[in-house]
């Protein structure tokens, strides 16, 4: 069902200067953080909690309870993720070049709810505009007088830094993302300890939040986390963000209200996807990003809901929907979004490092003409040495969750459509090459 | 810190269940280490026991049980748990494992049959245990470029690396030079240098001992002998007086290889590069095979007897013409104990001269060395406060300087030195001095004496220097000032006289009486030489002449009566004409007596010269007589490390020609002139020294040879039972990780078995005589100290155009042994002198330009380098490079102060 409900983070996406601050402090900007300012940190906190606010970054997990678990310390942190760097994931990059004063604002009422002095935006390097956008932003906040020391008047001070990402989808995962902002390689870090809000930036008490999960913080303090609550269902509160690509009619970003909004409701309505491209069928679709597994048009009905989707094997995460007809080949599917992991694995853990390598052979092998059928086998076996047992949540044998998220493509693939391998393997190559 | 009180510590214990088997575990051991001590291997890359874990190659996956249940788990990386449950081999753990083994070969060339590693590669021995067996890999593999050189001695194969970061880690954790790390990413990424900077670091050989793959390797070594082929027994380096453990590998009777053995009170597994390559000395060219006697003006081969008899004949003519006074010994340092006590029983009884010296005016007094309450280097990691006063031990002793670096981080360091060493990067307190002023300095730091104008001092580091010891002084009432203090002893400069040192120690002795003393001198056995009685008025066992005088005089016979000259005192008498005999002990003065113009002038003012020595060097060259005696590697006996700990040397090669052991060498001259030193074999030399020489009451090889005391014995026995009854801790030896150091491990299965080796050699029947009668003379003690005159000759003022000058030492120099070692001798720095940048703007030249060096007793000319680092009125030299920096110090003054001259 597609509600009425307000647009949380998009609401300024209709003017051209968006990200001037201008038309921010036009539309209600900064007001947020005056708001904020006028109340304890504590209620800021109460707040959120009562917002039930997901974490955006793909994860899913409640903003609320990672803030709560920031070990109290004389120095803390707060570091934005914005190396937003997944193929078909999009909303962070909209929300840094549109309202950046919206992330910063959001930014900002982190920072005096969490009582930390020091905050950091690690932001994609790509994003040229954005990080111009961005840091002239932060120029501009500090020109307000919503940066620094004295913070409106309240007494209160922060400093904001913007990083650029130097090109590694690896530095998203937030303990290597720490590591890189150290300055070091971006590894992530082994476990444990198990959260940067024990052990983070520079050994201190970190908070990594996501760029989406900062812009819905001015809306939450002006309106109330009850308001936000209200949105949605269960624990998938208030709107979201989603980034529709791929064999749709109408790609791109769209706001909507969580869990109550269906997939088939984003993808087939008018007034929202459009349906699947020049009239095709829909054969399957990518519901959270290139690492979950995929559903079927069975799944169509399905609510844009967290704990729905993860009941069926898959998830939400970082709220990227690819569509998929009946000219994509499922094995080149499989073999891209491998390759993408092949080329992105930091090359810490073998299993990551070689296993990638390996599978994105085979299956381009395989797409190519050259496959067995014993490649299946061999594929799903190599998978299940990376996430044994391949299942979702899956299990991993590497440090953090880049590695377990290669067999998604690839068991889905050849589970849903085995024939189709298998077609590639006795017809010596693509059967849908002329499709394309 | 006592051993006692180190004990005390009980941990508590917790039940860990490995493979169904209860194991009781220390809450923070890793699940890896507990799962060997039951027996349970668990199969691993990246994991070193003597780094910290990084849980990188995920071989070591196992079934570990928590809150929710099981989980794959890395071993190396997961501390256990009361109550844990592991399974190491449970289908899914083996599958995890086989599973990983398999994506390691994926990209791996198998290039085993003409790789180094092949026979002892990790990555072989756990595919055939763990691995799945068969490789389902088709595709094509990665492929670099075959062997790049990545710094002078090592070579780095991209194709086999399994990134498992041991190397790089290695560097920047163990050796704190990260001169190697990743680059690129995933599937691509590369151990790699740094651009324009090679991995040339004094620990580069390490990282090839601990790559579990071929993909390093080390050009003295490469395509040089397959595991199977290849002998090994356990032995000492003695390079250093480190004393590290290694195992010497030899191929068809030659060295081809060191191994650092994992020896816990000493090197831990590591080794220096000049200890690990420095072996091919042993196969130089330019060694002594042959008698060598001096004919028309040449040297010429002759047979021992008549070398013999030349000496002989000189020893005679000596006694006619000065008494018992006329012979001197220089050296000793490079001999065994067994051989140190035959020539100082030859020196001392027959020849009845006192003027011997194991060192050459670049040490510390005997007394002062033997006199010292002593610490064994696991004192020093664990003691509440290291005062280093020292010269750069990187460059010295380069394996004490990894283990002091690493108890940086816990133990509060205070470096006391001329110019800034490697430690003062991780040294809490660098208190700098200007060369001369070490006793004033110490005394400024234990309160006595005003912190103001010590000259190069910085008041404000000695207040932090004197606070990290009042800190300690606050602690336990009924403890001695001092206690838990270790004082690393050394000379900073040799530049700088070492009476000044030696008035500091005397001073820091007094007033911290339970701080404990390291001596860093350099040559390998140089404190065995010492114990051995190889110093004026010093007798074997640590006793001093008059102390002894009955006890030995009733075992040896009569004794000289003074105490004798040392090695400055030595040159000095041969230089005036006062001596008329000098024998080298493997000495090279030229080259290494500070005062190199005195050092020349008195060998070639003594009427007869004799060199005992295993390479031609500038000394002997100089030499009437020359013996070639067994060296390094060739030799049965023990060695003695700066800790006082004695360890058994075996030989695994054969000396070359027809050269001796050096003890027999003094018993045939003891014969040819007449007389029965009473050494028939080392068997019953080393009885006797056990016998006779009170410190090493007990200590014998018999004793050395049993497998627990792999670490040595440190002496006196008395003072260390805990050494020797067993590890410290009490536990079993740790087992050996065939990981840790695969070299060693498959030679141990494949080759000749690891161990002292071969039997010693069936030994005369030996006098088995009697202990004098009479108590045992006492040890030497501190004491003796201020009988010594210590604390004279204070500094002359600098004056304004003058600068003093530190002389430190290179690991890499033109010593005879890094000279005579293919790989090594390159490495040796180009001469320069450095000076803060000030002085060259002063001077008005560039970096590399050079200028005249001039002091009271010499000149050079070297280029000038600039080093901010430095103060304004100090330059630094390096001995024994090509430069002849030692030509400028004069061994009769505190200090040696030069002047710069520009070259037109």
């Amino acid at each position: 069902m597609i509600t009425d409900a307000p647009r949380i983070v998009t609401s300024r996406l209709g003017h051209s200067d968006s990200h001037t601050l201008e038309r921010y402090l036009a539309t209600g900007g900064y007001e947020g953080l005056r708001a904020a300012l006028a109340r304890p940190p504590a209620e800021i906190r109460e707040e959120v909690d009562k917002a039930s606010l997901l974490g955006r970054g793909g994860a899913g997990f409640p903003a609320g309870r990672k803030w709560s678990m920031l070990r109290p310390a004389e120095i803390t942190y707060l570091v934005i993720n914005g190396d937003e760097s997944e193929p078909a994931t999009f909303k962070d990059h909209l929300l840094i070049e549109r309202d950046p004063h919206q992330v910063i604002e959001g930014t900002i009422i982190a920072a005096y709810a969490l009582g930390v002095a020091q905050a950091f935006i690690f932001c994609r390097g790509e994003f040229a505009l954005g990080l111009e956008r961005l840091s002239q932003a932060v120029n501009e906040a500090y020109a307000h007088g919503a940066l620094g020391r004295n913070i409106f008047g309240s007494g209160w001070s922060l400093d904001l830094v913007i990083h650029p990402g130097a090109g590694a989808y690896i530095c998203g995962e937030e303990t290597a993302l720490l590591e890189s902002l150290e300055g070091k390689r971006g590894f992530p870090r082994i476990k444990p300890p198990y959260f940067p809000a024990a052990i983070g930036l520079y050994g201190a008490p970190t908070v990594v939040n996501n760029i989406e999960t900062m812009s819905n913080l001015p809306w939450i303090v002006r309106n109330g986390g009850a308001a936000f609550a209200a949105l949605g269902q269960g624990s998938s509160t208030g709107t979201r963000l989603f980034a529709l690509s791929g064999r749709v009619e109408r790609p791109g970003w769209y706001e909507l209200e969580m869990s109550k909004t269906t997939f088939a409701d984003l993808i087939m309505d008018p007034s929202l996807g459009g349906g699947v491209k020049d009239g095709h069928d829909l054969k399957a679709f990518i519901p959270g990003g290139v690492s979950a597994p995929w559903f079927g048009p069975e799944h169509l009905s399905l609510g844009l809901d967290q704990d729905a989707v993860a009941k069926q094997g898959s998830m939400l995460g970082s709220g990227s929907v690819v569509v998929m007809d009946d000219t994509t080949c499922a094995v080149r599917a499989a073999w891209r979004i491998t390759r993408f992991f092949y080329r992105e694995s930091c090359g810490q853990c073998t299993p990551c490092r070689e296993g990638s390598g390996w599978l994105e052979k085979i299956l381009r092998r395989i797409e190519e003409g050259a496959g067995r059928e014993a490649d299946l086998d061999l594929l799903m076996d190599a998978c299940d040495n990376i996430a044994p047992g391949v299942s979702w949540p899956p299990q991993q044998t590497t440090i953090c969750v880049l590695g377990p998220s290669i067999p998604s493509s690839i068991a889905s693939g050849i589970r849903m459509f085995r024939d189709e391998f298998l077609l590639h393997v006795k017809e010596g190559g693509c059967p849908m090459r002329d499709a394309r | 810190m006592t051993d006692t009180a180190r004990e005390q510590v009980a941990p508590q214990t917790i039940q860990v269940t490995v493979d169904g088997t209860p194991v009781p575990a220390v809450p923070g051991e890793l699940v890896i280490e507990v799962a060997e001590r039951a027996g349970v291997y668990i199969p691993r890359f990246c994991y070193h026991p003597r780094m910290e874990p990084v849980g990188m190659c995920r071989m070591c996956l196992v079934e570990v049980s928590g809150p929710r249940g099981f989980s794959l788990q890395p071993a190396c990386y997961v501390r256990v748990a009361d109550g844990q449950e592991v399974r190491t081999s449970s289908p899914k753990a083996a599958k995890a494992q086989e599973g990983v083994l398999e994506f390691l070969l994926v990209n791996h060339p198998l290039d085993c049959p003409v790789c180094d590693k092949g026979g002892e590669c990790p990555l072989q021995d756990q595919a055939l245990s763990h691995g799945p067996g068969e490789s389902r890999f088709v595709e094509e593999k990665r492929h670099w470029e075959k062997p790049i050189e990545i710094g002078p001695l090592i070579h780095l194969d991209r194709e086999r690396c399994i990134q498992c970061a041991r190397c790089t880690r290695f560097a920047a954790e163990v050796a704190g030079e990260a001169l190697i790390d990743f680059a690129f990413r995933g599937a691509h990424i590369e151990v790699a240098p740094f651009p324009e900077r090679p991995f040339s670091s004094y620990f580069s050989g390490n990282t090839v001992q601990i790559c579990p793959v071929g993909a390093l390797t080390a050009a003295p070594y490469r395509f040089r002998s397959r595991p199977w082929d290849l002998e090994q027994v356990e032995t000492t380096c003695v390079t250093c007086s480190v004393g590290c453990r290694v195992a010497a590998q030899s191929s068809a009777g030659r060295l081809v290889r060191y191994l650092g053995i994992d020896s816990e009170p000493v090197n831990q597994s590591w080794l220096c590069d000049k200890g690990r390559f420095g072996y091919e000395a042993v196969h130089a060219t330019n060694r002594v095979t042959r008698p060598l006697v001096r004919r028309a003006g040449e040297l010429v081969e002759a047979r021992w007897a008549e070398a013999l008899r030349e000496v002989a004949a000189g020893v005679r003519q000596s006694d006619q013409r000065f008494g018992p006074g006329g012979i001197a010994v220089l050296g000793g340092a490079r001999l065994t104990n067994e051989d140190a006590y035959a020539w100082s029983k030859l020196a001392k009884s027959i020849l009845r001269t006192d003027h011997v010296d194991a060192q050459l005016g670049d040490g510390l007094p005997a007394e002062l060395v033997l006199g010292l309450p002593r610490a064994t280097i696991d004192d020093a990691v664990h003691a509440k406060a290291l005062i280093v006063l020292a010269p750069d031990l990187r460059e010295e002793l380069p394996v004490l300087y990894l283990r002091l670096r690493k108890a940086a981080a816990t133990v509060p360091v205070i470096e006391c030195s001329t110019v800034p060493t490697a430690l003062s990067e991780v040294a809490h307190v660098r208190c700098g001095y200007l060369p001369g002023e070490a006793q004033r300095l110490a005394g400024a730091l234990v309160g006595d004496g005003s912190i103001e104008e010590i000259p190069g001092a910085d008041p404000a580091e000695i207040e932090r220097a004197r606070a990290v010891l009042s800190a300690l002084s606050g602690e336990g009432s009924d403890a001695a000032v001092g206690d838990g203090v270790v004082i690393v002893l050394g000379r900073p400069s040799l530049a700088e006289d070492a009476r000044s040192i030696a008035g500091a120690a005397a001073l820091l002795q007094r007033a911290l009486p339970g701080a404990r003393f390291l001596s860093v001198l350099r040559r390998a056995n140089v404190h065995g030489a010492l114990d051995m009685g190889l110093a004026p008025g010093i007798l074997p066992g640590r006793v001093g002449l008059e102390a002894g005088r009955q006890w030995f005089e009733a075992a040896w016979g009569e004794l000289p009566s003074d105490r004798g000259r040392d090695a400055r005192g030595i040159l000095e008498a041969a230089a005036s004409g006062e001596l008329s005999m000098l024998i080298l002990l493997g000495a090279d003065p030229i080259a290494d007596f500070p005062d190199a113009a005195l050092a020349r002038h008195a060998l070639e003012q003594v009427d007869l010269l004799v060199a005992v020595a295993t390479h031609r060097d500038a000394s002997n060259e100089l030499a009437h007589v020359v013996l070639p005696v067994a060296g390094a590697d060739e030799r049965f006996g023990s060695t003695t490390n700066l800790e006082g700990r004695v360890t058994r040397l075996a030989p695994k090669v054969v000396p070359p020609g027809v050269a001796w052991p050096a003890w027999s060498v003094a018993a045939e001259l003891a014969r040819t002139l007449g007389n029965d030193l009473g050494c028939s074999s080392i068997e019953t030399l080393s009885r006797e020294i056990s016998r006779l020489a009170p410190a090493h009451r007990g200590i014998d090889l018999d004793q050395l040879s049993a497998p627990e005391r792999r670490d040595g014995i440190v002496a006196p026995l008395a003072e260390t039972p805990v050494t020797l009854l067993g590890r410290r801790d009490g536990t079993s030896p740790r087992p050996i990780d065939p990981m840790a150091t695969p070299g060693i491990f498959s030679v141990e299965e494949q080759g000749a078995p690891l161990g002292a080796g071969t039997a010693l050699p069936v030994g005369g029947s030996g006098r088995r005589a009697s202990s004098p009668e009479g108590a045992r003379p006492p040890l030497l003690a501190l004491g003796g100290l201020e009988a010594l005159g210590l604390g004279g000759g204070a500094p002359g003022r600098l004056d304004a155009y003058s600068f003093r000058l530190v002389l430190r030492r290179a690991l890499y120099d033109h010593g005879t042994l890094v000279q005579a070692s293919l790989s090594l001798r390159g490495l040796a720095g180009q001469a320069v002198l450095a000076a803060n940048p000030h002085v060259l703007e002063q001077l008005g030249v560039q970096a590399g330009d050079p200028v005249r060096c001039k002091s009271e007793r010499g000149a050079i000319e070297v280029p000038i380098a600039p080093d901010a680092s430095l103060a304004r009125n100090v330059v630094v030299l390096t001995a024994n490079l090509d430069d002849g920096a030692n030509a400028l110090v004069d061994a009769g003054s505190p200090v040696t102060d030069v002047r710069l001259e520009t070259l037109a």
